[in-house]
């Protein structure tokens, strides 16, 4: 990827993104439909959008997904 | 917390529970009747187990967060304990408004992984890497990711880059792209310092991302055809 291209990818915005409040708001849900196998970010467009994009709430995803799933019995 | 003040919030957590999700899944429905009885001994073993859960998941997560936080030692423990404790309370507190929209437990462990992040967020000015306003600009191509061989070819639109941040963003919002996209400083710790929400913050960089964008667009430096999101 050339540098007009990196950039273009970091400025680009998706106006479906809804912030981290309300994506923090439904984290749990939308942790469970992940866990579920179920398309989460199909019913969530919004919070998909905006845990790709923002970093932090992104992380705090991740960390809850390890949490739950942590504790999931073993296949 | 009183027999009747539990009950009355048992009867109401549940009466919500159950008018959101029919189905509410068996442990669910056990946390909320134990958190919630009227017997003291019942309801201080279900807070027992669920504050152990929330410490070890706190350590978990601390430790999974360990490559990007100064905090190390005991005082991880410290940090998980606090977290845990902070997300005690707030579970206790919002148990009625808890909806059945997921298990009980992943709704619990929320609380403690955001308190974890939060906590985690304020250490980070104990020792900071760089200090508010430093403005490195150096750092900006290391920051986008661009190879060194990429620095001689990028030097020319990174500094359009500058020049609209110096000429078309507020003063707020300047300071705000700068401190987190230029000097890499964490959403959470800036937020911390500056006494903002994190959403206010990223909300800012989403505003001045757009900006740039339009802005370099206009000039030409971007093309028009991918500006589908301006």
């Amino acid at each position: 990827m050339n540098e007009r291209e990196m950039l273009e990818q970091f400025l680009r915005t998706d106006p479906r993104d809804v912030g981290c409040s309300e994506a923090m708001a439904v984290l749990h849900v939308y942790v469970d439909l992940v866990v579920a196998g179920q398309d989460a970010a199909d019913r969530y467009p919004g919070v998909a959008a905006h845990l790709a994009a923002c970093g932090p709430c992104g992380d705090d995803f991740a960390g809850l997904m390890a949490a739950v799933t942590s504790e999931q019995p073993q296949a | 917390m009183n027999t009747a003040t539990a009950a009355a919030q048992y009867h109401d957590a549940v009466q919500v529970a159950r008018s959101a999700t029919p189905e509410l899944d068996e442990e669910s429905t056990s946390w909320l009747r134990r958190l919630a009885s009227a017997g003291l001994a019942e309801r201080q073993t279900a807070e027992r187990e669920l504050h152990d859960r929330l410490v070890r998941i706190a350590l978990a997560e601390i430790r999974r967060r360990s490559a990007s936080t100064p905090v190390t030692g005991p005082e991880l423990d410290d940090v998980a304990h606090q977290a845990a404790g902070d997300a005690m309370l707030a579970i206790l507190a919002k148990l009625a408004e808890f909806r059945g929209e997921s298990r009980f437990i992943t709704w619990a462990y929320r609380f403690v992984i955001l308190e974890v992040s939060s906590k985690l967020g304020r250490h980070y000015w104990r020792n900071p890497p760089v200090t508010l306003d430093a403005a490195q600009w150096e750092r900006l191509p290391d920051r986008l990711g661009l190879d060194p061989h990429q620095y001689a070819e990028a030097a020319g639109i990174l500094a359009q880059v500058r020049y609209v941040v110096d000429t078309e963003l507020t003063e707020h919002q300047r300071r705000i792209f700068i401190a987190v996209v230029v000097d890499g400083i964490p959403l959470n710790a800036l937020a911390d310092k500056l006494d903002l929400q994190r959403n206010a913050i990223y909300k800012v960089v989403f505003d001045a991302r757009r900006k740039i964008r339009r802005a370099l667009v206009a000039k030409g430096y971007l093309d028009e055809s991918a500006a589908g999101q301006l």
